[in-house]
């Protein structure tokens, strides 16, 4: 493991006319760990996936791997392998021969073209043309495209499109796997919650932008840990403080929210009702929260999303007002964008877990994590 | 990055996919099958003709009737080749492995290019021994001056309008782009101005106009080219060599 296989961007920017993809974007991805990056379509991860590839030139900045420019590498394909596009195959062409003809170009042997067929479980339409191939056999195509030259350094772009869950589960043992070789492991994605179970260490992005470059524990303990809200009244600000440094000095941690109420972590809610009691403070509001990591995720990129979607209006479809008199028709739910998942079953809060394992959230809120998907990320070194 | 390794590689390309086959198998009945006929009824009308007509007439250049309609068979290998790298996204896995681009470029198109080559020449030689045996009395002989160049003169006409494509098509990367320039030009543009009087002048160091000179054995009655056979098929390497030129600049300029 050493330096000779991490990948490192520097100031990176990227315009296309009057568009910014990509700005002044630096970062570093580790050997020997999964990196994921994270950011909405559009952000600039394919963008900068295939500025490390030397395939565009950045506008200013650079990006090297082992420190040198992709383009310097001799032999390239020996030391980096990549999946950019599960499409990037002529239909015409057999899986072997695609893959073959890859491997010529790095004088790698025919040989190493079976066993890589092999690996990602292809070998029995190895000599089918890949025009008939599903999305998923075409992602399967891509990596042992990637794995062909046996690289150290491994970018993966939204590997798991398309994948069944067999497949998903592959792809991520897979990762973890070359990771755990020492290899230096990149893959974007713009889901959250596989990044959570598959990923180390996160660099996320938005509007070609760094939001954040942390471990994934550091990212769940600071987002997705359970919380309180404590509203004191709103008349009151001097109670808020007492309760406020009532409760920090019982070991809890909290935190001012927007419209004055406190988030409070590391208490639990009978203990918070008991300080706020002996310190005779009137509390109106105390109610349990859990932020997933969907959620933290999102509210971080809210800002730099590109693509949003409005509330469909259906105009012209509408039926024509009824008659007055009758009930006022209750207002259509406003959908907000990201609006705080309600505190109750089966609230939003299980999105960013990944389906069965999240319950109704528990009562006796303190958990440490939110889902029990989380677990796996614990135990690892 | 040995160019050998990229050379095999482009090789196992281009023999795996249908298109080659179909376009070049095309390009070759097309010229054969062609020039089969027009010889046979050259020979029939041969009689009728007027004294001018029957002194010259080229039955080496007779036996090329079908290059004109052949050739653009020659055009969608050529553009195929290229293009296909860029409407499958394949080119990205290209230069990802091949980061000189120089070196990938080139390998593609000598990897076709010899292709072509072969087919053309194969084809050449096969439409003037079958045409001339359609012509009867009126055959020429391969020993006759100027027979020899004009027969593998039609291989490399051949060679280079797919090599033309090639270049064209990797300034474009669009396939629909690149046939829909090309195809117009040879087919109505190029004919159109370098037979019509008028436009002759300009007409006659088009590509095709010029480099098919190099297969006429006996000069057309108004021949009025400032340029012989080799002449020619230098003007016609000219525009190859431009093409391919350009073709390069832009693949190294642009981002894949």
């Amino acid at each position: 493991m050493g330096l000779h296989t991490m990948i490192e961007a520097v100031g990176l920017t990227k315009r296309y006319g009057a568009k910014t993809a990509v700005y002044n974007l630096s970062f570093q991805v580790r050997p020997g760990t999964v990196t994921g990056f994270l950011g909405p379509n559009g952000s600039g991860k394919s963008t900068t996936m295939r500025m490390i590839l030397g395939l565009d030139e950045p506008t200013s900045g650079h990006v090297t791997i082992g420190g040198h420019p992709f383009r310097k590498l001799t032999n390239a394909p020996r030391q980096v392998g990549a999946l950019l596009d599960a499409k990037a195959v002529h239909g015409g062409r057999s899986a072997r021969s695609h893959l073959l003809s890859l491997a010529q170009l790095s004088g790698i042997p025919a040989q190493r073209v079976d066993e890589v067929l092999g690996v990602v479980g292809l070998q029995d339409v190895a000599k089918r043309r890949s025009k008939g191939f599903s999305l998923g056999m075409g992602q399967r195509l891509g990596i042992a495209a990637a794995l062909l030259g046996d690289p150290q350094v491994l970018l993966f772009d939204e590997p798991i499109n398309g994948l069944d869950p067999e497949g998903i589960h592959w792809v991520r043992n897979l990762m973890k796997t070359l990771a755990a070789e020492g290899r230096t492991v990149f893959v974007s994605s713009h889901l959250m919650s596989e990044m959570a179970v598959t990923a180390d260490h996160l660099i996320v992005i938005g509007r070609g932008q760094l939001l954040a470059d942390m471990s994934v524990k550091d990212f769940i303990s600071a987002n997705s840990a359970d919380f309180a809200r404590v509203r004191t009244p709103q008349t009151e600000p001097q109670q808020r403080e007492k309760l406020s440094s009532v409760l920090t000095e019982a070991g809890g941690h909290v935190m001012t929210e927007q419209d004055g109420a406190m988030r409070v972590t590391g208490l639990a809610l009978p203990r918070i009702s008991d300080l706020a009691h002996e310190a005779d403070v009137r509390l109106w509001e105390l109610s349990p929260h859990q932020a997933s990591l969907e959620e933290a995720y999102m509210r971080m990129t809210q800002g730099a999303v590109d693509y949003r979607s409005t509330a469909d209006q259906l105009a012209g479809f509408q039926q024509p007002p009824q008659q007055p008199g009758g009930y006022a028709e209750p207002a259509a739910p406003q959908q907000g964008w990201y609006a705080p998942p309600p505190p109750q079953p089966g609230g939003g809060g299980c999105g960013g877990c990944g389906g069965p394992a999240c319950g109704p959230p528990p009562w006796g809120p303190f958990q440490p994590e939110s889902c029990a998907t989380f677990t796996p990320l614990r135990s690892r070194p | 990055m040995a160019a050998t390794q990229v050379l095999k590689s482009e090789w196992t390309k281009i023999k795996s996919v249908q298109s080659t086959v179909w376009t070049l198998g095309l390009a070759a009945i097309v010229t054969i099958g062609l020039g089969v006929l027009i010889s046979i009824l050259s020979k029939n009308e041969f009689a009728k003709m007027d004294a001018e007509d029957k002194l010259a007439f080229d039955p080496t250049f007779v036996s090329f009737a079908g290059t004109s309609l052949g050739q653009l068979a020659m055009i969608v290998f050529g553009v195929l080749v290229v293009s296909n790298e860029y409407s499958t996204g394949m080119i990205r896995m290209s230069l990802a492995a091949v980061p000189q681009r120089a070196t990938f470029l080139f390998s593609k198109i000598t990897v076709a290019a010899a292709l072509a080559l072969a087919v053309g020449m194969i084809t050449s030689f096969a439409a003037f021994f079958l045409g001339q045996a359609m012509l009867g009395d009126l055959r020429a002989d391969i020993g006759d001056p100027g027979v020899l160049r004009a027969v593998i003169g039609g291989g490399l006409y051949m060679t280079l309008i797919a090599l033309f494509s090639m270049g064209v098509a990797s300034m474009l990367r669009s396939q629909v782009l690149a046939l829909g320039v090309l195809m117009p030009f040879f087919f109505l543009l190029a004919p159109i101005l370098g037979n019509v009087s008028a436009t002759k002048k300009v007409g006659q160091y088009l590509p095709d106009q010029a480099g098919s000179k190099i297969m006429q054995v006996v000069p057309p009655l108004d021949d009025s080219a400032p340029y012989g056979p080799w002449g020619g098929l230098l003007i016609m390497c000219a525009w190859v060599l431009a093409a391919l030129v350009g073709g390069f600049v832009l693949l190294k300029k642009r981002d894949a």
